[in-house]
């Protein structure tokens, strides 16, 4: 069920090094009807786990339901909704955009704006990677779209709590669920959407 | 030196280190090297005709003795045919242990013969699986494996042995390696205010009622809740898989709920000012419409799984951890209490019983299901484990046989699955050798597994069989004569001679046409050393009184129109 309004949660999810994890995590994810808007999953600071970076949107009540079937899967190691932070979020990308002898200079401009890098050229064209929150690449694409985008690669949101404390040595205390009170401060920058509510039309079979 | 051993015959020396004493299963080319080491193995091993039959009857086990159930079968076909007894289990929460055969490992991908997923397929409908071809990992697997499925929320576990780590030796060095799952919950323990805030709700509640779930029989804690139950004074309504939970004829326990449920039983909860669900899920059969649920009432959930707080109810107090440790720290802080103004509202509500709707058949001289159920809890004093099977027979086995002792009944709750009773009943009485068993089985489930009286035959196994016969599908035709205007469609069913049947299978068989005839039958049937299967053909177009219909208010209950009293003997007062 769901309630309360929607928004996109970030969460960090250490599992086993093991050959399938992530399509169990997929899998639970199509399972139980969450959509995922990104998952990047990679190395983590120990060898025996990989770490996810999860978005998802969803209810405060449905991060926490979320989170609780995280933990079934038998390799799932660590689960933290860093959503209410404070955490730093990232992504990466790169964009092939066409790159004339006419508009070169105008693209290397933006590249300087952005603190973007150019990490091939050329004769036609540039491969541009840049660095930052969601936000800026999606400004920084629609800032290069005039001039042609050939081929454009994002990695999806990686993020980490700022501070000192460590997901996986020192996790949040929290209650094995209760819907976090920090939860509706409205400190994200990830808006907020009214909820769906239940669906009237649901259909139940003998 | 430790000795060596082959990948096989670890698989059994590690089980009968575990334990296991039974395993159901059937062979084929992938297990068979472990099939060949069985022999040196001191395992029962029971051949059934399907592989579902083996994992229904390794769930039987497991719901009739509290420990793992274990089913083996080989890769492909042998693997598929395990699925609906796996996701039975799965929805269950049944300790299962399913072994699989898999083609050797550097076939895996290349579509050999008999190659199945098994392990892509299964993933959504087990705990947990795994995929060995290690043969040094068989031991520590099966070890680990055991250990998920009966701890927490316990649920079928299945591990995929590829054909060359069964055929593979090393030296075995039986020292189960500690399992080492470290994100793996199955402790949680809720804080202390969470535990004062729960006591709070119900200490200041005047209509509560404690809804007792499965989680009652698994966490073992029947005794905990009814002594809460008594101590504060609170009425206790069931699950269908809770009933036997606490016992039936408990001034107390007022019964099932949900969508058979007596009409007062649901009254009560939508009329509650606190609910104090133990080890349920609130389920859409037992809620109704959610929207109109239990309105004026706190929620206190207590479950092992958090991933069941808030899915269908949002509660006020989500209380995590197994159902017993929970029951010790909770009970000292409920104060003791006198609720006598509630009960006397809900015996208000129950009435006078010649208005009620279970109990209450009209005598027309024909046979009833619920005269048949009605007879055998009698006769079997209420002690017998009832197995049954998906339909309206079993919302009547559910309404009329009163349970007195937890894991007296299995029925397949969640999945529904039609075909779990008789093979099911196998597993509980191997699990309970000195119980008797019954079946509670409808025309239409029994012949989807009814091979399994073969299985019955060549292993001697003794239990009763009752076939309640209407010569439908019965639930579908009542949801048809309910909702689709009596259009029957694909719903009458033509069945063979069942006691014929039972007779080809080396077993005995009856035909019982009148309530007259039922007490002989049962009496010959509990009598006889063999298995009896007994068709009782019963009223065709009988229907399940009251009924919730599917995503209506909890209140709004069809109730049974003629309230004609029905003609009881003395005897069955
Ligand atoms: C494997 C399976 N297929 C279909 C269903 C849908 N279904 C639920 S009850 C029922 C009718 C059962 O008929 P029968 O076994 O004769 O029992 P009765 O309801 O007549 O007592 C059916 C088809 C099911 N639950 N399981
Ligand atoms: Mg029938």
């Amino acid at each position: 069920m769901t309630a309360g309004p929607l928004r996109r949660h970030t969460f960090v999810v250490y599992v086993e090094d093991k050959p399938g994890v992530l399509n169990r995590v997929a899998s639970l994810f199509r399972r139980r009807a969450f959509n995922i808007e990104s998952l990047t999953v990679g190395h983590s600071e120990t060898p025996e786990a990989s770490r996810m970076t999860i978005v998802v949107r969803t209810d405060a009540i449905g991060a926490r339901r979320l989170e609780a079937n995280l933990y079934k899967l038998v390799n799932v190691v660590r689960v933290q909704d860093i959503t209410v932070g404070p955490a730093v979020f990232r992504e990466l990308a790169m964009v092939k955009v066409t790159a004339t002898a006419e508009t070169r200079t105008h693209v290397m401009q933006l590249v300087d704006v952005f603190r973007a890098r150019v990490v091939d050229v050329a004769p036609d064209a540039v491969v541009i990677e840049t660095t930052g929150t969601e936000d800026k690449i999606d400004g920084f694409v629609e800032v290069l779209r005039p001039y042609g985008i050939l081929e454009l690669v994002r990695t999806g949101r990686v993020g980490m709590m700022r501070g000192a404390r460590s997901v996986m040595i020192d996790p949040d205390p929290t209650e094995p669920f209760a819907p976090d009170p920090r939860e509706d401060d409205g400190r994200s920058d990830d808006a907020d959407e009214p909820g769906e509510g239940d669906d009237p039309n649901i259909s139940y079979s003998v | 030196m430790a000795a060596m051993r082959t990948g096989a015959q670890i698989i059994w020396e590690a089980l009968v280190r575990e334990g296991v004493t039974t395993v159901f299963g059937y062979p084929g080319g992938a297990i068979l090297p472990a099939y060949d080491a069985l022999l040196e193995y001191p395992v029962r091993h029971v051949l059934v005709r399907h592989e579902q039959g083996a994992t229904h009857m390794a769930d039987g086990f497991a719901r009739a003795s509290g420990q793992v159930g274990v089913a083996i079968a080989t890769s492909g076909p042998g693997a598929t045919n395990m699925v609906t007894g796996i996701a039975t289990a799965m929805l269950d929460s049944s300790p299962l242990l399913c072994i699989t055969g898999q083609v050797g490992s550097r076939l895996i991908g290349s579509d050999a013969f008999q190659e199945t997923d098994v392990t892509g397929v299964t993933l959504p409908i087990t705990k947990h699986n795994y995929l060995v071809s290690d043969v040094d990992e068989i031991a520590p697997t099966i070890h680990e494996a055991l250990y998920v499925a009966r701890s927490g929320r316990p649920g079928p576990v299945l591990i995929d042995v590829t054909k060359d780590a069964q055929q593979a030796t090393t030296e075995l060095d039986w020292n189960p390696r500690d399992v080492k799952l470290p994100g793996y919950r199955p402790d949680l323990r809720a804080s202390d205010a969470v535990y004062r805030r729960a006591a709070r709700l119900i200490n200041g509640a005047k209509r509560p009622v404690i809804l007792a779930g499965h989680g009652v029989l698994l966490a073992g804690a029947s005794a905990q809740v009814r002594e809460l139950a008594e101590r504060a004074d609170i009425p206790i309504a069931m699950t269908l898989l809770g009933i036997g939970g606490v016992p039936a004829r408990h001034p107390l326990n007022m019964g099932m709920m949900g969508m058979h449920g007596e009409a007062w039983v649901n009254a009560a909860i939508q009329e509650a000012d606190l609910l104090l669900a133990l080890g349920m899920r609130f389920d859409d059969r037992v809620t109704g419409n959610v929207r109109t649920y239990a309105p004026n009432a706190r929620k206190i959930h207590v479950d092992i799984d958090p991933a069941e707080f808030h899915k269908n109810v949002r509660v006020d107090v989500a209380l995590a951890g197994d159902l017993s440790a929970v029951l010790d720290d909770l009970g000292p802080l409920v104060e003791t209490g006198d609720r006598r103004a509630w009960r006397t509202a809900i015996a208000d509500m129950k009435g006078d019983v010649a208005v009620r709707d279970i109990q209450n058949l009209p005598d027309s001289g024909h046979l009833y299901a619920a005269h048949v159920i009605h007879d055998i809890w009698r006769m079997t004093g209420g002690r017998a484990i009832v197995v049954t099977d998906v339909g309206q027979h079993q919302m009547w086995e559910a309404q009329y046989y009163h349970h007195d002792e937890p894991r007296t009944l299995i029925t397949s709750g969640g999945l529904g699955t039609m075909g779990f009773a008789l093979p099911a009943a196998v597993g509980a009485k191997l699990a309970r050798p000195d119980a008797e068993v019954w079946v509670v089985a409808g025309d239409g489930g029994f012949q989807m597994t009814m091979a399994e009286l073969a299985t019955i035959a060549q292993e001697k196994i003794k239990i009763n069989v009752a076939v309640i016969n209407n010569g439908y599908l019965g639930m579908v035709r009542q949801w048809q004569e309910f909702f689709y205007e009596r259009r029957y469609a694909a719903t009458p069913l033509l069945s063979p001679d069942f006691a014929k049947l039972a007779e080809c299978f080396g077993l005995r068989g009856e035909t019982v046409r009148t309530r007259a005839e039922v007490e002989p039958a049962v009496e010959r049937a509990r009598g006889d050393e063999r298995t009896v299967v007994i068709d009782f053909q019963v009223e065709q177009e009988d229907t399940v009184y009251p009924m919730v219909p599917a995503g209506a208010d909890l209140h709004d209950m069809i109730r049974r129109p003629s309230p004609a009293p029905i003609v009881e003997t003395a005897r069955d007062a």
